[in-house]
């Protein structure tokens, strides 16, 4: 999971050093993540998993700079993101995160190709190379067919394929997907799983999930577990809760 | 602009919602435009007024009369240019409803004091020699479709028992003014003063001063009221336009009414557009969390919150006043005999959309700063 360059100096594209994170709630402080670190190689395929409250769901939210540690940092690509403005995360956000939730959370009033198109819209492309982004995503998940139906017209497992479009057309350095199959039936999730290791292998893209299905968790190259905010590795390829 | 596909969707969204936001602001903004024409027509009275005119009344009301032998000695005050005099006549053509301004007035000095009112010489002079005769504004004349040589019979039961009296058209006056009255109807003293009963005789409704110089206003109304101080007909001197203010209040404060009934309006609509886009932020909580998670800023997401508030303000907005445009004028000939002529500007027009304009930014600022703020982290939790 973690790997060094010549330099002594970590290649990883994602690491995770000493974050804590803290709510508070009325008087009482809740700790949901303690001194946590990870590396994550570009193009790899982790899955975290752990009992509800365990910090998952979280530590996603922190990766993909949707909050900030209390303590601790992250650094992306590079780019050091625990100290960066909320303007400046949601910048960088833009640029590098794609999001995959469990309830697909489309835009109900616009159509597929809309859907996908819309982190284009904050791009300087061109209508007709968006266009061909959006094109180009949808025929990646299987749905070029279908670019024209608005949410109510697709099936559940269909809806998916349009959020995990929408995630990969700005072409982002990292994929945070939130029990993508979560709302799906077997067959569907089972489809959506196999899109998203073809995703990995075929494409190059590096892929974070949570997940309380150990079936689907088991296509990752790496599985998590967090318990009480404590990051426990579950596989032989990885080194977890220890910096490298 | 590339994200007008997402404001329209947004738009559309409730349908039924959209259409009753737009209908309250399309009712909202025809009301601006009715009440703005309104107050308008009451104010070009004022206006119009000159400068270098001077109207002297009975200091005890309009209704009062005034002796017609102030004439020559109000005509004797140095500093006028010409003197003339005025009665109301309030007679009804047909049916009470086609009401129009109809008076009594001096031939002899009426073009020097009032020079505007522009009477083709031939007319006049076919004017001047007929007793019967009558001259009409270009705006009564269209309304009634007369021509000159019709016959008019007027009733009146102002002057004495009701009674008929006929009228020929023999000119029609045009306002040299933009935004000049031209519904006037005019007869001749001569005629008014051999058929009024003799209770009525020598009495006139008021003087009108035409002054060499504006700027001696002050002056030459001290004078005039100071020489008919203590009379039996005191009178009460004033500008112009200072008249047609005092006119208009007789109706009640028109300028008031209207502020307090368009101010209650525009609240209101405030209100109720600022509900539908607090509601319609609310509904949209998580899509709105997803828009800022995949990178759009909170300034973007303001920007839809406003643009659409704005969007729905602007389409109500000119519907109302495209529907007054359409409907005023028809009003205004409906309302003629109780309202002056109503004329629908561009500067209305343009401040009622402008109005639309700031309650639908207003409307939105405080949903569309809500969302601004909204943390994604927390609203993703409640989806």
């Amino acid at each position: 999971m973690t790997g060094e360059n010549g330099n002594g100096k970590t290649s990883s594209l994602i690491q995770v050093r000493g974050i804590d994170k803290t709510y508070q709630r009325g008087q009482e402080e809740i700790d949901v993540l303690r001194g946590l670190n990870l590396d994550v190689n570009k193009g790899q395929f982790v899955a975290f998993m752990g009992p509800s409250g365990s910090g998952k769901t979280t530590l996603l939210n922190l990766l993909g700079a949707l909050d900030v540690p209390t303590r601790g940092s992250i650094t992306v690509a590079g780019d050091e993101i625990t100290h960066m403005s909320r303007g400046k995360l949601t910048e960088w956000r833009a640029r590098h995160v794609g999001f995959i939730f469990q309830m697909y959370n489309l835009i109900p009033v616009l159509t597929a190709f809309q859907n996908v198109e819309l982190p284009l819209l904050l791009t300087n492309l061109s209508k007709a190379e968006r266009k061909t982004h959006v094109e180009t995503a949808l025929t990646v998940v299987g749905l070029a067919q279908r670019m024209n139906h608005y949410p109510r017209q697709l099936s559940g497992g269909q809806e998916q394929r349009v959020a995990i479009a929408r995630a990969i057309v700005t072409d982002p350095s990292f994929l945070l997907a939130d029990e993508p199959t979560g709302d799906l039936d077997r067959k569907s999730a089972d489809e959506i799983m196999a899109l998203i290791r073809t995703l990995v292998k075929d494409h190059g893209k590096t892929v974070l999930m949570v997940t309380h299905d150990p079936m689907v968790a088991r296509q990752a190259d790496v599985t998590f577990h967090l318990d009480k905010g404590v990051l426990v590795e579950d596989g032989a390829h990885l080194v977890a809760g220890e910096p490298a | 602009m590339k994200f007008s596909s997402l404001i329209f969707a947004n738009l559309f969204r409730k349908k039924a919602r959209l259409v009753l936001t737009v209908g309250s602001f399309a009712i909202a903004l025809f009301l601006f435009a009715f009440l703005a024409v309104v107050r308008a027509a009451f104010n070009q009275q004022a206006d119009v007024a000159s400068a270098d005119r001077l109207i002297s009344r009975n200091h005890i009301s309009l209704s009062e009369p005034l002796p017609l032998s102030y004439y020559e000695q109000i005509a004797r005050i140095p500093g006028l240019a010409a003197v003339t005099h005025f009665n109301w006549f309030g007679g009804i053509y047909q049916d009470e409803k086609n009401f129009f301004p109809q008076f009594v007035i001096d031939p002899e000095h009426q073009r020097q004091v009032m020079p505007e009112l522009v009477v083709p010489d031939d007319q006049w002079q076919t004017f001047v020699h007929d007793r019967q005769g009558a001259i009409v504004g270009a705006k009564t004349a269209k309304r009634f479709r007369w021509k000159i040589g019709d016959r008019i019979p007027i009733q009146n039961s102002r002057y004495g028992p009701l009674s008929t009296w006929d009228f020929n058209i023999d000119g029609i006056y045009h306002s040299q003014n933009p935004g000049g009255d031209e519904t006037q109807f005019w007869l001749q003293w001569d005629y008014f003063e051999e058929k009024v009963p003799q209770d009525f005789k020598g009495r006139v409704g008021w003087y009108t001063v035409k002054l060499d110089r504006p700027n001696s206003a002050l002056s030459v109304s001290n004078t005039i009221d100071s020489l008919f101080d203590n009379s039996a007909y005191e009178t009460k001197t004033e500008t112009e336009s200072a008249f047609a203010a005092s006119f208009v209040k007789q109706f009640g404060n028109i300028e008031g009414l209207i502020m307090i009934i368009g101010s209650v309006v525009f609240f209101t609509l405030l209100l109720v557009t600022g509900n539908t886009m607090a509601i319609a932020v609310r509904e949209r909580t998580g899509e709105l969390a997803v828009l800022k998670a995949i990178g759009f800023s909170d300034r973007a997401v303001l920007f839809f919150v406003l643009a659409e508030s704005v969007l729905i303000a602007v389409i109500g907005g000119l519907l109302g006043l495209g529907l007054s445009a359409l409907a005023i004028p028809g009003l205004s000939s409906a309302l003629a005999g109780m309202l002056p002529p109503l004329n629908l500007s561009a500067t209305i027009l343009s401040m009622g959309l402008l109005a639309a304009l700031l309650v639908g930014a207003v409307a939105g600022i405080v949903p569309g700063i809500g969302a601004m703020r909204m943390r994604v982290v927390t609203a993703l939790r409640r989806i």
